[in-house]
This record gives structure tokens, C-alpha cells and sequence, in this order.
């Protein structure tokens, strides 16, 4: 039991900056970036393959480089080319599964056998106990949830979170939207890109399917973070994306072991989820509008 | 100060749609000009402010600001030194941002893009809060709020702060008191007035009211179909009644003033 829990808040530290990423791309600069997929593998990618030649940390500041390159070409494609930003995101995301496996030596996956990772090195010093991966984990996400937080308070940060909010304003304060959405898909990504990292050299392993519908995923912990959190402040927003991943890899282990719903079946809940959470409001607004309307045909039928 | 020489702009070129919105366009603003501009509707009121901001790139002429040629320079960079408020209150600020926030914002016309890691000092906070007094509304006190909140007219008044918090060497006012209801609409415009004044800014403001276009500023200019046919200062200006100004708008265009919105104002 014990295990089953510690598990599941290991995964949800490392996942939770997906979260964290698409907190900034979805939530704050309102872009739906589709890059995040193919991105997580890149950084599990790049940190496995660095990992090998025996450098585990330098391993993850390159996925998360790599991850800050792929945001920019999605950002080139949608501000400097024209292309919607939802293409962009997924011309990106196709493009970079030739360069995932071209990362990974042109094979689908690739292991860590012996070698050094940050969880072994971490574990050699006796650190943390039985608990070294969480701790790991937990410092990673909360340094990165600092840092994002830090970052939305500088005047850098203040122009992001005003690009998605109100471009014309940006543009007005002297400031190009066209810099602000690349800084901030550039910052996005390395996020998605360090999670992918770290649960590479986690899992010892890099699998080029490893990141199939990881935003989806990362949309649904966000969502069930704010519904918990709250979403007024940016201090919350970042709380949240970690809280609701916690609570998404419960839920995720209650379903494991006990089998209420068949394991096979959790994407199409997961997708069902988000698909609720974000129609939400349409559908309170829609029921209104038919409990107004009942009302006002009973009134007229008398 | 400001100098446009033939300036044109012609809409979507090629297609059925095509308007030739202004033609052979020219104006020559004096340092601490407060020019009213009024015209019947569709002139290219709207479209020659958007051509100073920035909003498109002109198809000939050129715009030159205080001795520099701006033509082709983005509209992001030409609002360092120029300040614009709409008609619609909600286009100037970020409303899930704090007052605050929206202030640091504007602020950074100042900041010449240096120091994008600096965050908002406790000095930023208290000259905010000297600026805010200003406006006499207790946003002051309300400065950690999101501005979502504030009332239209508030919203507006916010806007004006922040497109002159740092003086621009002009400021653009399109109808920026339209949407507002009457007595908020004063608020805002003695606000306006009362800036102007503090700081001689240089003004281009429209208005469909004959009566401010008169009254405001030293100025009167009337457009229409994308050329100026009227342009009055001084003391032939003082003189001039509404009715004047009707004539004057005749014998200019050879028509009669078409712009429903004036004529209703008129009563």
C-alpha cells in the first residue's frame, strides 16, 4: 500500500510540470500547444541518451534546451509564418518524432542499463531514505514552480500573462507579442521537456510512444487543480497544476488496484474528463437558458 | 510635431470590397496642438489615427513624428512614444490582470526594454498609487485587484493613466468617451483635459460632437471621404457657431454632414 502511494506521488511530482507547461502555454498565453506530446519524448529522449555517456545532469539541462528549441519552432511557425497555432503545434509534434528516434540512435527506445542516473546518484548518498525518488522529484517540480512563479512577477513575466490576456494592450506598452508568445513556448516546452527527463531517467528508459496524449493528461491535472485550488492568482494556478497531478496519479493508482474501471477505458475517462471540464461553463450557461425557457412556456400554456 | 504627407490607404485592393479609405492625406500638427477632428461617417477619422499609431503600414506618403521618419516602424515601437485610447474601454487593459499589473505594464514605455527580470518595486508601487489618486476614483485602494472589475468608465480613466503615465509625445483619443454613459463621460473628458494641460501633450482626439469640436482644444479639423476639407484655429475658430461649422462642412465636401451619430448628438 505504502508503495502504491509513494508511487503514485512520485509520478505526479514529475508529471506535474506538464501541467505547469501547459498552465503557461494553455491557461496563460491561451495557445493550446500541441507540441507537448512529441516535446515530453524529446526530453526523455535527450536524457536517456546524454544519461549513457555517463553525464545524468548535464543529460536533463540538454532535454530541456532541445525542449526550448522545439517551442520555438512552434512559436516561428504561428507568429512569423502565419500558420494557426494549433497546426503549428502539430506540424511540430509530427516533425519531431523522426527527430525523437533519431535521438534515441533510430531505434523506438532506449535503456539505461548500468549507467549512472540522478536517482541512483541520489540514492548512493543515502539521502531521503527509502523515499530518494520522491524527494528528487518533489525538489525538481517545486524549484520549477518557483522559478515560474518568480518568472510571472517580472515585468518579462507580467507581458507574457498580458499577451494572452489582451495583445492589443501588449503592443501598446512597447512590447512585441510576437516575443512574448516565443519566450513563453520556448519556457513552456523546456518545462514539458525537463518532465520528460526526469521520468526518462526514472524509468531508466525512453519509449518513442512514451508521450501519446501526455496534453490531455496534463490538461485533466490542471483542470482538477483549479477545481481544487481555485485559478484567481498565478501562485494558485502553479500550486494547482502540482496538486491536481497528485490527485489525477490517485486516482489513476485506485483505479490500478482496485479495477472499477477497466485500465484499457482511462484515456477515454481522462478525454471525458477534460472534455466535461472545459465545456463546463457552456453547458451551466445552456441548461439556464433551457430551465428559463421551460419556465416561461409553462407560463404562456396557462 | 506630427506630419503626415500624402498619405493613402486603400483596403482590401483587388477584390469587390475595395476602399480607398484615405487619399493624398496631409496634416501638419504644432507642438501642443489639441486638434479636434469630426466628419461624417466612414471619412477615415478612425483610419488616419490608426495610420499615425501604426495599425497597418500606409501604401504612399509617409508619417514623420517629431522630425523622425516613422512610416515603417511597428506599431509596438511607435507606442513608446504614442498614446492611444479606443472607443470601447475594454481594448486598453488586461482584465485578469491587477491594477497594479496594468500599470507595471504601461510602465515599461519607460523602460526602453531594459531589465525584463526586474519585478514591480515598492517606488513603482507608490508613484502607482500618487498617479491613481489622481483620478480621484479610490482605485488607489483597490490597486491588488483585477481590473475586470472596474466599471467601463473606470476602465477608461485607467487607460487614459496608463497612455500618459509616460508622457507620449501624442496622444490619440477615438472617440474615447462614446461608450460611456454622460456623466462618466464628463469625468473622463475633464480628466483627459486636465492631462493634456499638465503635461502641453500634443492631441488628435475624435469626437462626434460639434459642440467639443468647437469648445476643446485649439483645433478643428473636419474630414471626409478620407481627405480633410476643413481645418480651423485661432480666432476664426472662436468665432464659429455649430451652424458655421455645418456650412463650412458643405461648401468642403459639396455635400451635406451624413454621420447619423453627430446629427443625434445635436438634438
Amino acid at each position: 500500500m505504502v508503495y502504491v502511494i509513494q508511487t503514485a506521488l512520485e509520478l505526479g511530482f514529475m508529471y506535474a510540470l506538464v501541467a505547469m507547461a501547459l498552465y503557461l502555454s494553455y491557461r496563460t498565453l491561451d495557445i493550446a500547444d500541441l507540441t507537448t506530446d512529441s516535446c515530453f519524448v524529446l526530453g526523455a529522449a535527450v536524457s536517456v541518451t546524454v544519461a549513457a555517456t555517463g553525464h545524468p545532469f548535464l543529460a536533463v539541462l540538454a532535454a530541456m534546451l532541445a525542449g526550448a528549441c522545439a517551442g520555438f519552432v512552434t512559436a516561428f511557425l504561428q507568429t512569423r509564418l502565419g500558420v494557426p497555432s494549433i497546426l503549428a503545434g502539430i506540424v511540430t509534434n509530427t516533425g519531431l518524432y523522426t527527430v525523437n528516434l533519431m535521438v534515441m540512435g533510430w531505434s523506438s527506445n532506449v535503456s539505461l542499463l548500468k549507467q549512472e542516473t540522478m536517482f541512483t546518484l541520489l540514492k548512493a548518498t543515502g539521502i531521503g531514505g527509502g523515499w530518494y525518488k520522491l524527494l528528487l522529484a518533489a525538489c525538481i517540480t517545486i524549484l520549477a514552480g518557483a522559478f515560474l512563479y518568480w518568472f510571472l512577477g517580472t515585468r518579462l513575466g507580467l507581458s507574457i500573462r498580458a499577451t494572452g490576456d489582451n495583445a492589443d494592450m501588449v503592443r501598446a506598452s512597447s512590447v512585441n507579442p510576437i516575443m512574448t508568445i516565443t519566450v513563453g513556448l520556448c519556457i513552456s516546452n523546456s518545462l514539458t521537456a525537463l518532465s520528460g527527463a526526469v521520468v526518462g531517467q526514472y524509468q531508466k528508459s525512453a519509449d518513442i510512444n512514451g508521450g501519446s496524449s501526455i496534453v490531455v493528461i496534463g490538461l485533466a491535472c490542471l483542470i482538477i487543480g483549479e477545481t481544487v485550488m481555485g485559478k484567481r492568482s498565478v501562485l494558485k494556478g502553479v500550486i494547482a497544476s502540482i496538486v491536481g497531478s497528485l490527485i489525477y496519479r490517485f486516482i489513476y493508482a485506485v483505479i490500478l488496484k482496485t479495477g472499477i474501471v477497466p485500465i484499457e477505458c482511462l484515456k477515454l475517462v481522462t478525454a471525458i474528463v477534460v472534455a466535461l471540464a472545459i465545456a463546463a461553463p457552456t453547458l451551466k450557461e445552456w441548461s439556464a437558458f433551457q430551465g428559463r425557457r421551460m419556465k416561461a412556456s409553462r407560463k404562456g400554456g396557462d | 510635431m506630427l506630419r503626415l504627407e500624402k498619405i493613402k490607404k486603400t483596403f482590401n485592393p483587388g477584390t469587390v470590397n475595395e476602399k480607398c479609405a484615405v487619399q493624398d492625406l496631409s496634416l501638419h500638427l504644432k507642438p501642443g496642438d489639441f486638434a479636434a477632428v469630426i466628419g461624417s461617417n466612414g471619412a477615415g477619422k478612425s483610419t488616419m489615427l490608426n495610420a499615425i499609431a501604426g495599425s497597418f503600414y500606409v501604401d504612399e506618403g509617409s508619417v514623420i513624428l517629431d522630425g523622425k521618419d516613422i512610416t515603417f516602424t511597428p506599431d509596438y515601437k511607435r507606442s513608446r512614444v504614442i498614446g492611444r485610447l479606443f472607443q470601447d474601454p475594454l481594448k486598453g487593459t488586461a482584465p485578469h490582470m491587477t491594477i497594479e499589473e496594468n500599470l507595471a505594464l504601461a510602465y515599461l514605455r519607460a523602460s526602453d526594454g531594459k531589465a525584463p527580470f526586474s519585478r514591480i518595486s515598492a517606488k513603482n508601487k507608490a508613484f502607482f498609487r500618487e498617479q491613481l489618486a489622481l483620478l480621484e476614483m479610490g482605485l488607489e485602494d483597490r490597486m491588488k485587484q483585477p481590473v475586470g472589475l472596474l466599471s467601463g468608465g473606470q476602465r477608461q480613466a485607467l487607460t487614459l493613466l496608463m497612455a500618459t503615465m509616460v508622457p507620449p509625445k501624442i496622444l490619440l483619443l477615438d472617440e474615447h468617451t462614446a461608450a460611456l454613459d454622460p456623466a462618466t463621460a464628463d469625468i473622463v473628458l475633464d480628466l483627459t483635459k486636465k492631462i493634456i494641460a499638465q503635461n502641453h501633450t500634443t492631441c488628435l482626439m475624435v469626437t462626434h460632437n460639434m459642440q467639443q469640436a468647437l469648445t476643446l482644444g485649439n483645433r478643428t479639423i473636419m474630414m471626409d471621404d478620407g481627405k480633410i476639407v476643413f481645418d480651423v484655429e485661432g480666432e476664426e475658430r472662436s468665432r464659429m457657431t455649430v451652424s458655421d461649422l455645418l456650412e463650412k462642412f458643405r461648401t468642403g465636401a459639396g455635400k451635406n454632414l451624413d454621420n447619423d451619430r453627430i446629427l443625434l448628438s445635436m438634438e
